[in-house]
């Protein structure tokens, strides 16, 4: 069913102190598809992931994951129900080692009492440590598992966030500025690692201020700007329509090549 | 062994299953302030159950086990509605109601305090240490004790990851007291008696300091904590009384040094666990 809808927004508002930060906003993700949402500073991008993922409580509207409404559910059910995502600023535990970040974002998937009183840290050959390594070393990264992430690059704790959300087996990823601070070969790098996770049926909600990167990467975008969507379409489209145009303008650049 | 040697030892194993008490709450992000309160409910279980029922210590201590963890939990329901600094005292005002109780109940023998039938020896002590050290390693060891350190770390994220925060904090806090209980349990039997102010703030701060100067990143942290502030002050008694004063000086160097605690896991990385690359895994 490869044209069957994932996730469903309608009409999702938000304000915080009188400020709409999110204006009735309606969009949807397809199964496996590559979207990409972009616009401007400020203009609700953040917020967004941050109502789809249940940290804030919407005002008004829906959300529909895979056919059910999470909009009033907790955090951990959204999780239970298929979502993953990463953080604009680098979230991973700062104590705990590359594999064991990966194993907490393997939580969801690990029920019942048995589950959570097996040792995993230990057991090199358990399988959910397997497992974790196993994602480590298809991300690419040539790291020592066992090594504390404060001690890691920043380039290798971003893309270990990316590899951490994966690990639950998210029917749907939501990425936040998954390259902002990564050189350009860890750029080209990380697109080449999505496009293939796509492959697999993830789908893949990206919100990225690279437009090189967004192109590489996403089929299609949405665009917003101050709180309300502005455009939804491919990325050619986007270019030349002049709502985008003018809202990047205002900003004195060519959505091409806003960084 | 001397007697003097044989005490310290006794007090240390003690004071080990005491700090991993405070330690699993730790663990997890959370500073329990009121260890002595715990550790009175414990001893004077173990006591009131020895001398009421005359029950034998092979049943009282792990029933004084069990009434503090159960206490633990339903305590922690109120206590993890505050945060930070409020938490620590909301647990500081808990072991003073715990003191305030037993010092007013005649039956628990007020300022008095209780003679404890039956006396557990320095083996005993020993091996529970020992279990109690195994069985927090294994622990953390687990996905539970991995989702308590990732809730030390970021409890929003951790949440976001699936962790149900609330659940996995009152475990923390409930397995926490119930080894505190068992200290106390240990205790009261050892000792062969009990009373209200040895479980005063003091004790309360020094097992904290065990676990915050020991490092709370591993398991490592609280044998090496209780140890040390155990070992030392006796190492320092040769100063005569100059020892406070130097003892005071080692901890405030210990807090600007290793503010992470004795044992963080870099430490550990340093001393030679072996390195290896994800690449050797496939």
């Amino acid at each position: 069913m490869p044209d069957e809808v994932l996730l469903r927004l309608e009409g999702l508002t938000k304000s915080f102190g009188g400020l709409k930060v999110v204006d009735d906003v309606s969009f949807e993700v397809r199964r496996g598809a590559r979207l990409g949402l972009i616009g401007p500073n400020g203009a609700g991008k953040t917020t967004v992931f941050n109502l789809i993922s249940g940290v804030y409580p919407i005002d008004a509207g829906a959300i529909t994951l895979d056919g059910r409404a999470i909009a009033t559910l907790p955090p951990r059910d959204r999780v239970l129900a298929g979502l993953a995502r990463s953080f604009q600023n680098i979230r991973l535990m700062p104590h705990l080692s590359a594999v064991e970040n990966v194993m907490l974002g393997q939580h969801a998937r690990a029920s019942g009492l048995g589950a959570l009183l097996t040792p995993i840290s230990w057991m090199p050959r358990g399988r959910w440590r397997r497992e974790a390594e196993a994602l480590l070393a298809e991300a690419g990264l040539d790291i020592d598992p066992g090594e504390v992430v404060s001690a890691l690059p920043y380039g290798i704790r971003k893309k270990i966030e990316v590899v951490r959300a994966l690990a639950s087996r998210p029917k749907l990823l939501l990425l936040d500025e998954p390259a902002a601070g990564l050189n350009p070969a860890e750029t080209a790098e990380l697109a080449r690692f999505l496009r293939a996770i796509a492959t697999t049926g993830t789908a893949l909600l990206v919100v990225e201020h690279d437009m090189g990167f967004v192109n590489e990467v996403c089929e299609n975008v949405v665009v917003l700007n101050f709180g309300r969507r502005i455009f939804a379409g491919t990325m050619a489209d986007a270019r030349l329509d002049p709502t985008v145009r003018e809202a990047y303008l205002g900003a004195e650049e060519d959505p091409a090549h806003a960084a | 062994m001397s007697g003097y040697w044989a005490g310290i030892l006794a007090i240390l194993a003690i004071n080990i299953i005491f700090a991993y008490g405070i330690f699993v709450t730790a663990a997890a992000g959370q500073l329990n302030l009121g260890g002595a309160g715990f550790m009175a409910i414990g001893a004077y279980a173990a006591a009131v159950l020895g001398e009421q029922l005359g029950w034998s210590p092979a049943l009282t201590v792990p029933a004084a086990t069990l009434v503090t963890a159960l206490v633990g939990f339903a305590i922690a329901f109120p206590v993890l509605r505050t945060r930070g600094v409020y938490m620590v005292l909301a647990t500081f005002a808990f072991a003073h109601v715990v003191t305030g109780v037993i010092l007013t109940q005649p039956a628990l023998g007020g300022a008095m305090g209780l003679v404890v039938p039956d006396y557990v020896d320095l083996p005993v002590l020993i091996g529970a240490a020992i279990a109690t050290t195994l069985l927090v390693f294994w622990l953390m060891a687990t996905r539970l004790g991995l989702a308590m350190r990732a809730l030390h770390d970021d409890e929003l994220v951790s949440t976001l990851m699936g962790v149900p925060a609330r659940a996995v904090q009152v475990a923390s806090f409930a397995i926490g007291a119930g080894l505190a209980g068992l200290a106390g349990g240990l205790y009261a039997h050892h000792f062969s008696f009990v009373e209200a102010q040895y479980f005063s703030a003091l004790l309360s701060i020094y097992v904290l300091l065990f676990v915050l100067i020991g490092g709370t990143q591993t398991a490592w942290g609280p044998l090496v904590g209780a140890t040390f502030f155990t070992v030392v002050p006796e190492l320092l008694r040769i100063g005569g009384s100059w020892r406070y004063v130097v003892f005071g000086a080692i901890i405030v160097a210990m807090m600007m040094f290793r503010p992470e605690g004795i044992v963080t896991r870099t430490l550990l990385a340093r001393i030679g666990f072996r390195r290896r690359r994800v690449a050797d895994a496939r």
